[in-house]
């Protein structure tokens, strides 16, 4: 076989040639096909720049489907969980889908960009079972992975930034609302929406427009601390958000073999997502039915004792002095911003109410040799990072 | 104000006569809708020419379950029983097979065919009581469908070391390695190959015909009858067992569609309008046209939706309806012999290339032909002294290349009475008027997607535990109070009742569950 028949060229973004000459690591890696930065400087630089000022995360490799067509909301109402009537046009709407026995094929996020047309966003591929999803509705989807270009510019001067760029109005733009703007004679489509749980915007254009764009927000950004961020930094910011990561925190059902290996709403802290009042979504039946009669997994986050992160890890419970385990972390970090050690664990019901001590067996190497030590560990509900500047609205400047 | 039963059963076939009878039987208040100005199905008799009548789909009864003529008390007139299977000799030297016996073969195939029968009836009896009960849950399953699984596997290994062997070996297997290794005789090869194959969209040498093969055999072994009067009196002796316990039947009223309330079939609305409600609604008709066109997908889920519209059910079967003015000649055969079943298909090879053209799109050249004179015992079905033939004739793909238009239509009677005047020389002479339905044909008259008998191609992947899908093989549907009732559901087609028998046995005791 020759390279030609191989044919396995990563694709690059159309920001690939602003972030190659910002690029200092040459670090890469595959994401859906096409090159994507762990690092481009340093994480922790990047993640700082999150936190305190603005990181520009490349999300075009992020699958975009654009649904349309006079069943577009049955269809999508029929996929997802949750009820899509009451998501409005110019609003988006995070979301699960699952497959008929109710487990989480995956998560993401449905724009409404105007009446009856929409746009899926998720981290996985899934035409397959969207194809399949539309047997029976009079629906148009169109894969525009490659034709969109993706931005999600996040932070507390993020604000301030997309302001200098010139959108006006978007001091209206509320969290989980879009808006349309020109940029260029191209139209710029801004999210309020992110995966950092900060203030910040995701911001969509033609892939024509893209190199214009990125050109611009950082001269806009250049006062505001703006930087340019990979996938390392990105991964910090979720979990401290307390958000979900497919291939991680839960296994996108389709992908799974052995029974048992995927998850439920429920069991993904999701439960909110899945509305009852809907006569039929894809996988009702079986949620209804564990609703009845309970759910086997618990995902739980924790605060742990300690600075070492739980990557890795079992959980157990000590009963009578003894430890039994009873499940595992799946997503850990130690959060600077926080000053916490925090992971994102699964467990089996009834454990790992909120309120709980679990107990976490950590794992780590000091100069070759392994260590192990026991990590007191409290089940938390609310989000490790959560700053009120995520929602007000208008967002203050910096 | 619509009105109310207890129970509402689309469509009168015979396995949706079967359930109705069954649910009435049990008190419920039920009521049938047959789009037909008859019930029946596509076990009916009906007009084809002018004083002419024939069985039209169906046209020989062999698996109608004891269980089903039992249960109803069911007593059938039969223009013939035991009916003998003559293999057709262009040269007069007939195979003929009655039981475990065939004669015009040598003493060798003699012998050998009466240990494949004996084997062959075995095995059969062995799946029977699979047959007629819903097949067990392979996930999630409770402690009966352990019972049953275990059952099952015992069943297997108390047929003993050796024959057991031979069950596993042959389950999956096609029909004709077995054929050549045990027999000698063209003839004989060749009927056993239509047996195991009639009605498919499957060759001799395709995987799993053996299989479809003792599915022929599960309740009668396989014997032939003819009921008087064609198959309408089957199902309107069903019909009166249904009516007799209390069910109402209505004809001339075809289904639009299952109506859905809140996640839940809550009835049905008819194409002229009306609307009938009831909290149990039993489909006859095939899967894919009870999930996709009067559920429709919105109501049910995604996965399900797919696996339904994947199952395949493309019909290859054609029947051919003949008027004659008298009866052929056929060197080597009595006038009693009329009264038999007769097979062209001279050799298993024949059987093959007779099919392999059906795998592109186009009609057998050679076809094989299964036919019938319902008329020499049964002469009310024609005018005095006139007879009716009545084929099935393979293979005739439901996609054929170019459409099933006029002329194709013409071309493959043509072809059908040609290869008959092979056996029968003055039978084009005889014919006055003909009738051919393929499988669009039968898919537009009988309501049956793909014009397929079955409702489904009887392979493994369809079958028991998959059939019609898997995760929905209990006769309920993924739609509470919606069931299946009809050959799409295990266990299959053929004038059996088992489907619907089965799927009423199941709703009364999820009720009683409940």
């Amino acid at each position: 076989m020759s390279i030609q028949e191989v044919q396995q060229d990563r694709k690059k973004s159309p920001f690939y040639s602003r972030q190659s000459e910002l690029d200092r690591l040459n670090q890469w890696h595959e994401w859906k096909g096409y090159s994507s930065a762990d690092a481009f400087y340093s994480s922790e630089l990047e993640y700082f720049a999150i936190r305190n000022s603005t990181g520009v995360f490349d999300l075009t490799p992020m699958t975009k489907y654009r649904i349309d067509g006079p069943d577009a909301l049955d269809y999508i109402d029929r996929l997802v969980t949750r009820d899509m009537r009451k998501i409005k046009p110019g609003r988006v709407a995070y979301a699960v889908w699952c497959d008929d026995q109710g487990q989480v094929i995956d998560d993401g996020t449905v724009f409404h960009l105007t009446e009856g047309e929409y746009r899926l966003c998720s981290q996985e591929r899934h035409m397959d079972w969207l194809m399949a999803s539309a047997i029976g509705f009079d629906v148009n989807i169109e894969d525009e992975t490659a034709d969109i270009a993706g931005l999600a510019v996040q932070g507390p001067t993020s604000y301030s930034i997309l302001n200098k760029l010139g959108l006006d109005g978007l001091e209206n733009l509320m969290f989980f609302g879009l808006m349309q703007f020109d940029f260029e004679g191209t139209e710029l489509m801004v999210s309020r929406t992110g995966y950092t749980g900060d203030l910040g915007y995701e911001l969509w254009i033609e892939s024509s427009g893209a190199e214009a764009l990125w050109d611009a927000l950082f001269t806009a950004g250049k006062d505001f601390g703006i930087m340019a961020i990979g996938t390392s930094a990105l991964e910090q910011a979720r979990i401290e958000a307390g958000y979900l990561a497919a291939y991680e925190d839960f296994l996108p059902s389709l992908e799974t073999v052995r029974t048992g290996r995927s998850r439920s709403p429920f069991e993904l802290g999701l439960g909110w997502l899945v509305d009852f009042k809907k006569p039929n979504f894809n996988g009702r039946r079986a949620l209804a039915e564990e609703k009845r009669r309970g759910s086997t997994w618990r995902l739980v986050k924790l605060d742990l004792e300690g600075n070492k992160p739980a990557n890795h890890s079992y959980i157990f419970v000590k009963k009578y002095g003894r430890y039994s385990q009873v499940g595992f972390v799946t997503s850990a970090a130690w959060s600077p911003v926080c000053k916490q050690n925090i992971a994102i664990g699964t467990v089996k019901m009834p454990y790992g109410a909120v309120g709980d001590t679990l107990w976490v067996e950590v794992y780590y190497q000091r100069e070759m040799h392994w260590s192990r030590l026991m990590a007191n560990a409290k089940v938390v509900d609310k989000p490790f990072w959560d700053p009120e500047r995520r929602l007000v609205t208008p967002p203050g400047p910096y | 104000m619509t009105e109310r039963y207890d129970a509402i059963i689309v469509g009168a076939g015979h396995n949706g006569l079967v359930c109705s009878a069954l649910l009435a039987k049990a008190g419920k208040r039920v009521l049938v809708l047959e789009a037909r100005d008859q019930v029946g199905g596509a076990a009916i008799t009906r007009s084809f020419a002018d004083g002419y009548s024939v069985s039209a789909c169906a046209h020989l009864l062999y698996q109608l379950q004891p269980k089903v003529v039992k249960d109803l008390g069911l007593k059938l007139e039969y223009a013939s029983r035991n009916m003998e299977t003559i293999g057709l000799s262009p040269d007069g030297q007939h195979v003929r097979f009655s039981g475990d016996r065939v004669t015009g073969v040598d003493d060798a195939d003699t012998t050998s065919y009466k240990a494949f029968h004996k084997r062959m009836t075995r095995f059969a009896d062995l799946l029977l009581p699979y047959m007629n009960q819903a097949p067990a849950r392979l996930a999630n399953f409770g402690s009966g469908d352990i019972v049953r699984l275990a059952k099952f596997g015992l069943d297997i290994r108390m047929l003993g070391k050796t024959e057991m062997q031979e069950f596993i070996r042959l389950i999956g297997i096609n029909i004709y390695d077995e054929l050549v290794e045990h027999f000698g005789n063209p003839l004989l090869k060749g009927v056993l190959s239509v047996d195991a194959v009639l009605g498919t969209h499957l060759g001799p040498r395709s995987p799993n015909t053996i299989l479809t093969y003792l599915y022929r055999l599960c309740g009668n072994h396989g014997n032939v009858a003819s009921p008087t009067g064609g198959m309408s009196s089957v199902t309107e002796a069903l019909a009166h067992a249904a009516r007799d316990n209390g069910t109402t039947i209505r004809t001339g009223m075809p289904v639009k569609r299952i109506v859905v309330e809140n996640g839940r079939a809550a009835g049905v609305e008819t194409e002229s309008g009306e609307t009938f409600s009831s909290w149990l609604v039993v489909s006859n008709a095939d899967p894919k046209s009870t999930i996709m066109d009067l559920v429709t997908p919105r109501h049910v889920e995604a996965g399900f939706t797919r696996r339904v519209r994947n199952i395949r059910m493309r019909g290859n079967a054609a029947k051919l309806h003949l008027a004659l003015d008298g009866l052929p000649t056929i060197e080597g055969l009595d006038k009693k012999d009329f009264g038999q079943r007769m097979v062209v298909a001279p050799d298993e090879n024949y059987v093959e290339w007779a099919f392999n053209p059906a795998k592109y799109g186009e009609f057998s050249k050679d076809p094989v032909l299964e036919v019938t004179f319902p008329t020499f015992r049964d002469p009310s079905l024609a005018p005095t002294g006139k007879h009716v033939l009545s084929a099935i004739v393979q293979f005739a793909p439901y996609e054929l290349k170019g459409g099933w238009t006029n002329d194709a239509r013409d071309e493959f009677t043509k072809t059908a009475i040609a290869k008959l005047a092979e056996y029968a020389p003055d039978i084009a002479d005889r014919v006055t008027a003909t009738e051919l339905l393929t499988p669009p044909d039968i898919e537009k008259e009988f309501r049956i997607t793909g014009g397929h008998w079955h409702h489904g191609e009887l392979t493994l992947d369809q079958f028991l535990f998959c059939r019609p899908v898997g995760g929905a093989a209990q006769y309920a549907m993924p739609l509470d109070g919606l069931y299946l009732c009809g050959a799409g559901a295990h266990p299959g087609g053929g004038v059996s009742g088992a489907a619907g028998r089965n799927a009423a046995r199941m709703i009364l005791s999820r009720e009683k569950a409940a």
